[in-house]
């Protein structure tokens, strides 16, 4: 890589970099979630009125929209805070968090079954992401 | 609660996990070429959007979101979430068998618990159903009069 290096920035920059990555990904991903269960099975869609019929039911969505828009910031926030940490700690730091964030969400705004099993994998997943930066 | 997944939804699982990690590994390359952005320079951002690299890893994550949206069209989002951070898995092993990187110990041990935790999941029920909801599994027969009063 030619690439010299993120601009170091402060504990609490980059910080506050990481956790808006993470939230605007977990509102992303609770919204966009929460909007494909109001629309049901996209296959089911697809198959009585078409790709078109499926595209057009799940961008008619605000609700998906606005998740779109929460992705959106996330990875601008990514980029520009992959330009200023470290891509080790910065893509760990916010996938962990991410992942630790949307069990909780998903529990409270979806009120999907998170039992244990899926506490287990949360926290499986957020630390073995965080090993693999090391 | 069953809800066994199709061969077929297996298969946009498995689109999930390497069109996510391809995606990512090329927008990282991109921009790693493209240099450090900051507050006031975030034009480059916008630059961005013409690198080969950059452009290639949005193409590949546009892949990504449909199949992510197809997925979460029938199963929870912590059952989709965790094959997505398989990708990370198929990155590694990308790294180690076809660019020969080394891989550290403590990276084997993330691997090992991030399998550990797909196979949590995997293993269970892929979709909460609640009780006002009716399974979208089966496609059950519809007549317009025979609504259970499910959907809001």
């Amino acid at each position: 890589m030619i690439y010299a290096g993120p601009i170091h920035a402060g504990p609490i920059e980059t910080w506050a970099t990481i956790l808006t990555v993470a939230a605007t990904a977990v509102a992303g991903d609770v919204l966009t979630a929460g909007a494909m269960r109001r629309i049901g099975d996209i296959d089911l869609i697809r198959t009585k009125s078409g790709l078109s019929g499926a595209v057009r039911a799940v961008t008619s969505s605000p609700m998906f929209l606005l998740g779109v828009l929460s992705m959106a910031a996330s990875f601008f926030s990514l980029l520009f805070t992959l330009s200023n940490v470290d891509l080790s700690l910065a893509a760990p730091a916010s996938a962990s968090l991410t992942f630790l964030g949307n069990a909780f969400a998903a529990k409270i705004f979806l009120k999907e079954n998170v039992n244990r099993r899926r506490w287990m994998a949360a926290l499986l997943v957020c630390a073995g992401v965080f090993l693999l930066s090391k | 609660m069953k809800h066994t997944l199709t061969p077929q939804r297996y298969l946009i699982l498995l689109a999930v996990m390497l069109t996510a990690a391809v995606g990512d590994t090329l927008l990282s390359h991109g921009m790693g070429q493209v240099g450090p952005v900051s507050l006031a320079n975030l034009g480059l951002l916008l630059a961005a959007l013409r690198n080969p690299w950059v452009i290639t890893g949005i193409l590949c994550l546009l892949g990504f979101f449909a199949s992510y949206l197809t997925a979460l069209s029938w199963a929870d989002l912590t059952f989709v979430l965790p094959s997505t951070a398989f990708g990370y898995v198929v990155v590694a092993f990308l790294a180690k068998y076809w660019q020969h990187e080394t891989i550290t110990l403590y990276r084997w041990a993330g691997i090992l618990l991030i399998v550990c935790g797909v196979g949590f999941v995997a293993n269970g029920p892929s979709l909460t159903l609640h009780e006002s909801q009716h399974p979208m599994e089966e496609p059950a027969p519809v007549s317009e009069g025979a609504s259970t009063g499910g959907s809001q």
